[in-house]
């Protein structure tokens, strides 16, 4: 075995960026090695669809550490290394490139692949996806030589990359296979509030929109067609339609998952000495009563890395945060606090047409989450209802002039 | 340019530093991995939270809207906080010392 590890990270992202410098915080003296296949040192993805993709940051500012970081701290950086295999036996990983490193505790933190069309035309230069550095740099190298774009899903990364080509000058068309965007994620209120504003801002905003295929001009997109038979023409496609987790080689290693690897609340996998976090790991959130889910977050990708730390350094406490997530659009700060998905009340707090407001999540009474557009202050104390799940009548909860922080001083128990 | 920081441990270092960054930007460059900053230095979190002394009299804006609702969410907050992510980092700065908030 040419190379060995008392700690190996795969992945290079937030997760894996957190574990690392973690273990290094906590004072932990083994040797440690992050494997990336990416070129670059760990950066900030969020900003790739938002601020770097409008060019308003260029990449050294996107930087989670400087890139003396890692070496200062004696964490070995392996970057442009695809790991293809896990040998749990032998405590041993493989990449393609035929390197074998050795560890004691490995940490999976590889996130995951942009979903891909699978629509005739799919591989057509000029389609486009936002989940790494290399997607962001290939769409904005074509940037200049298109007028009209397409975006395929109305989640959070299609509605920002849309409302990025639109401070670019573009004409910009949303498809939402589904009735309303953020569909997955949010809320009716919200998703009827971000189509209104995407459409205030020239966005072309198409709702139940089924795509049935690219099509294309020597070898390049230049429209997507619909199923109802209509094209819209453009230069550029960009697809955000979520991600796949990246956990092949886990569990072709016989590590329990299918929508990812499983973890328990220690972020363990079953697999011996192997931890996953991040948007790979499928582990039981008590923000949404324990059931199994994946979290596609910085928040979560950072807290769990700091849970498989605390277990490695020999001081394990259970993942117990409160999930949290932002999302920047125009001049609109969305900011999330809790996890609505499952709710059965969504009550409107503040006023839409006034672009600062709130929306309140609960389920069987209780405060579930709670999204918040321009109302920081929500957010900020509305996070000790949902930390707490407290039960509030909802005619208190709708009343903007009442800050939620009474709220929370009232029926505090 | 320099500016004086005093880390969770209490540790002073003196950094030289651009203008133009932010003072979180400065931070993260300069290695004060006690920082956080999660949310990259969009004022969406509450994770680069510095102390500085007299902030109106070394010449920096006020706490903004946006940035006073976040500060809240601090079991640490005190008049000297700031959100180091919304401290553009200026000439007129020169010998600024900060403190690293501890951690919520």
């Amino acid at each position: 075995m040419d190379q060995h590890y008392d700690v190996v990270i795969v992945g290079g992202g937030h997760g894996g960026a957190q574990a690392a410098a973690s273990l290094r915080q906590n004072n932990f003296t083994g040797t440690v090695a992050v494997i990336s296949e990416e070129p670059d040192p760990p950066y900030e993805r969020p900003p790739l669809s938002k601020e770097y993709l409008a060019r308003e940051k260029p990449f050294e500012r996107i930087l989670i550490k400087p890139v003396t970081y890692w070496a200062d701290r004696g964490i070995e950086m392996i970057l442009g290394a695809r790991v293809t295999t896990v040998d749990p036996t032998a405590h041993r990983v493989t990449t393609a490139a035929g390197a074998a490193i050795g560890y004691g505790t490995l940490i999976w933190a590889t996130g995951g692949r942009p979903r891909r069309l699978s629509c005739p035309g799919y591989d057509l230069a000029g389609i486009h996806t936002v989940r790494n550095r290399a997607d962001a740099d290939g769409l904005m190298a074509e940037l200049d030589g298109v007028t009209c774009a397409v975006v395929i899903g109305g989640g959070y990364i299609g509605l920002e990359a849309a409302a990025a080509l639109v401070k670019a000058g573009k004409q910009v068309t949303v498809l939402e296979a589904l009735p309303r965007v953020l569909a997955r994620v949010a809320g009716e209120p919200l998703s009827r509030f971000y189509e209104a504003e995407h459409r205030a801002h020239g966005v072309d905003m198409r709702l139940g929109a089924v795509v049935a295929g690219i099509k294309g001009r020597d070898g390049r997109v230049c429209g997507v067609e619909l199923a109802d038979g209509q094209v819209i023409d453009c230069g550029m496609v960009i697809v955000g339609i979520g991600i796949i987790p990246a956990v092949e080689p886990l569990l072709a290693a016989g590590a329990v998952g299918s929508n990812g690897v499983d973890v328990d609340e220690y972020s363990r996998t079953s697999l011996p000495d192997i931890y996953a976090v991040g948007d790979c790991a499928a582990h039981g959130n008590p923000f949404a009563d324990g059931a199994p889910i994946r979290l596609e977050s910085v928040q979560n990708a950072n807290d769990q890395a700091l849970v498989a730390v605390r277990s490695i350094i020999g001081a394990p406490a259970p993942y117990h945060a409160v999930p949290w997530f932002w999302s920047n659009q125009y001049d609109l700060k969305l900011q999330t606090v809790g996890l609505s998905a499952g709710h059965d009340t969504a009550l409107l707090r503040g006023d839409p047409a006034k672009r600062a407001f709130s929306i309140v999540y609960l389920k069987r009474g209780r405060v579930v989450a709670i999204d918040c557009v321009n109302k920081v202050a929500d957010y900020v104390q509305g996070r000790a209802l949902v930390a707490a799940g407290m039960a509030i009548p909802e005619e208190l909860l709708v009343d903007d002039t009442r800050p939620l922080k009474l709220l929370v001083a009232e029926f505090a128990d | 340019m320099t500016l004086t920081v005093i880390d969770r441990n209490g540790t002073e270092r003196t950094v030289t530093a651009e203008p133009g960054m932010s003072v979180m930007e400065i931070l993260r460059e300069q290695g004060f991995d006690d920082l956080q900053a999660l949310c990259g230095g969009c004022c969406s979190c509450a994770t680069c939270h510095v102390y500085v002394d007299g902030s109106a009299a070394v010449g920096l804006p006020p706490v903004g809207p946006d940035e006073n609702d976040l500060l809240d969410s601090s079991a640490y907050r005190t008049d000297a906080s700031r959100l180091s992510c919304q401290l553009r980092y200026t000439p007129a700065l020169e010998g600024l010392t900060i403190t690293i908030a501890p951690e919520d």
